[in-house]
């Protein structure tokens, strides 16, 4: 598949009252061109108002909201709609329709000839990672919860969307299958450079997939910064609260053996015990193994060179430094 | 009816195949026209009710109003002004079919699933699109159970109507009452019974073949 950029999305003191009720508070922050930003924050914070004031299922009350440019309030809300993919929790798949036709729904809405949708149909389903002649003619209420969930993602992509708004679309399946559909998810995101707007309630999930994350609280944007800055450096004590006390150890996840310090490499016989440790190793699966062993040390290696020792403390310099920065 | 009669004579079934159906005959048109007509009623009335909610008690209690007045005195209250017509026939009919349909039209298209609706308006339906592609499809299981009931219902009544001088198979009840005599009696009962019968099996079939992904799970 050709690479695509994804739009740039950017909210402009976007707004949005019923009545007194004031849902959505000023709202502004850009979402970066074939990034995935991050809408997260308790209940009621306002970020499924925001997700769905981009494709105008809910109307702003004042502000402004341009895709690539363009403000989506000078388009009609239908073509809109056409052209920004749109995945939520429950799926919504049609249940009188087939997955091939599930898939099919939005070139059909647009009008692309026959030939082309059944091909971009069966690429989707590859791209799924489902056999397009077994799964085509199925119906919804013959798969499981993550194969629907797939089929909502797809159907989500199936006319090239440049954006993709996502609500908690990996919030109702269990926790090993999301961790998979996560990963598979973060994969196709990449290939194809879309741009996708993402709410989560889960602090993890906003950590592992956002490229930007946007906390809200009471309509208002609280901070918005990479994973790591806003780990590393919440912007207030309702920040630092939400991502969890637990942060330091988040960040590791984020981090990797290779941007550690190191001691110079020791005689391997003296660090018997000692776990091996690769330079794109995650901080933290790191700790866990060098925790787990005699030594609390690690010896790390890139294929057949010896690097040198990681230790705790350079472990514990690395997070201090991050803060500082 | 006489003693010593038996209760069915064959032999004038037999002698009166051709008239039985005829009345068969006028029985099938006078429940397809009630049906069908009272089907377009329902299907306006439910669209006005559908995007006017504040209108949908009204509509229901007015065709409650009207299930509930006896068959017999509808009939016979219409006559005045329509004659013993196939008109008061069927407006009589039609009437009863009224709150069922427009029930089932309404409970039907509001059980689709509202994230069913939320995916279609994001990917970029239009309400028109979303009305004939989602959730009338999505509807016709109880539409149809809507339609069997109505159906029945007016298979029923319109043996009343034999008294207006419609009737089909009503005829032969009538007759039989008037004659003291059981065979066309039970040919008109057993016959609208058997219509009934088939009729609700052949609906069956047809909202099975328009449904297709109803029958998997």
């Amino acid at each position: 598949m050709a690479e695509r950029r994804g739009a740039t999305v950017e909210l402009r003191e976007v707004t949005k009252r019923y009545g007194d009720t004031v849902a959505v508070d000023q709202l502004s922050f850009t979402a970066p061109a074939g990034r995935i930003t991050v809408l997260i924050g308790p209940s009621g914070c306002g970020k499924t108002t925001s997700l769905r004031m981009v494709n105008r299922l809910i109307e702003p009350t004042a502000g402004e909201i341009l895709i690539d440019g363009q403000n989506v309030l000078s388009e009609d809300a239908t073509a809109l709609r056409r052209r920004i993919g749109y995945v939520i929790q429950q799926v919504g798949l049609f249940p009188h329709r087939t997955i091939g036709e599930n898939v099919a729904t939005v070139p059909r809405l647009l009008g692309w000839p026959d030939a082309r949708v059944r091909a971009r149909v069966d690429e989707l389903l590859q791209l799924i990672g489902f056999d397009p002649a077994r799964m085509r003619d199925r119906y919804p209420a013959q798969l499981s919860g993550g194969e629907r969930q797939r089929v909502g993602v797809a159907r989500a992509m199936a006319a090239e969307p440049p954006l993709m708004l996502m609500d908690e679309p990996f919030g109702a399946v269990d926790p090993i299958v999301r961790e998979r559909l996560q990963n598979e998810f973060v994969e196709l995101q990449r290939a194809q450079g879309i741009t996708v707007i993402f709410v989560t309630h889960d602090i993890d999930e906003a950590i592992k997939l956002g490229d930007r994350v946007a906390i809200m609280r009471a309509g208002r944007l609280v901070q918005f910064a990479p994973p790591g800055e806003l780990l590393a450096r919440p912007a207030d004590e309702f920040v630092a609260r939400f991502v969890g006390s637990d942060r330091g150890l988040k960040r590791l996840a984020l981090l990797t053996v290779g941007g550690a310090e190191l001691d110079p490499p020791v005689d391997p016989a003296k660090l018997d015990g000692a776990p091996v440790l690769a330079p794109g190793m995650s901080l933290r699966d790191a700790l866990a193994e060098m925790l787990a062993s005699e030594t609390q040390v690690g010896m790390v290696r890139d294929g057949d060179r010896y690097l040198g020792v990681l230790t705790l403390s350079h472990i514990g310099a690395l997070l201090r430094t991050e803060e500082r920065s | 009816m006489t003693a010593g009669e038996p209760i069915i004579r064959w032999d004038w079934i037999a002698s009166h195949a051709g008239e039985i159906g005829l009345r068969v005959g006028e029985h099938l048109e006078l429940t397809a026209i009630a049906v069908i007509v009272g089907l377009a009623i329902a299907f306006a009335l439910s669209f006005v009710a559908l995007r006017l909610p504040q209108l949908y008690p009204p509509i229901t209690f007015v065709s409650g109003t009207l299930y509930t007045i006896p068959s017999l005195a509808l009939f016979a209250f219409l006559v005045p002004y329509t004659g013993l017509s196939i008109v008061t026939a069927e407006i009589g009919l039609v009437s009863y079919t009224l709150l069922i349909l427009v029930r089932n039209i309404v409970g039907g298209i509001r059980d689709v699933p509202a994230e069913v609706r939320d995916a279609a308006r994001g990917m970029g339906y239009t309400p028109r699109q979303m009305l004939w592609r989602i959730e009338l499809p999505l509807a016709l299981a109880v539409i149809f159970a809507g339609i069997r009931v109505a159906t029945i219902t007016t298979i029923g009544l319109v043996t009343v109507t034999a008294l207006i001088g419609e009737g089909g198979l009503g005829y032969f009840i009538l007759l039989g009452i008037q004659l003291f005599f059981s065979t066309p009696l039970i040919v008109g009962a057993v016959g609208s019974v058997l219509f009934a019968v088939i009729a609700d099996a052949a609906l069956v079939l047809v909202q099975r073949s328009l449904t297709p992904w109803s029958r998997i799970r």
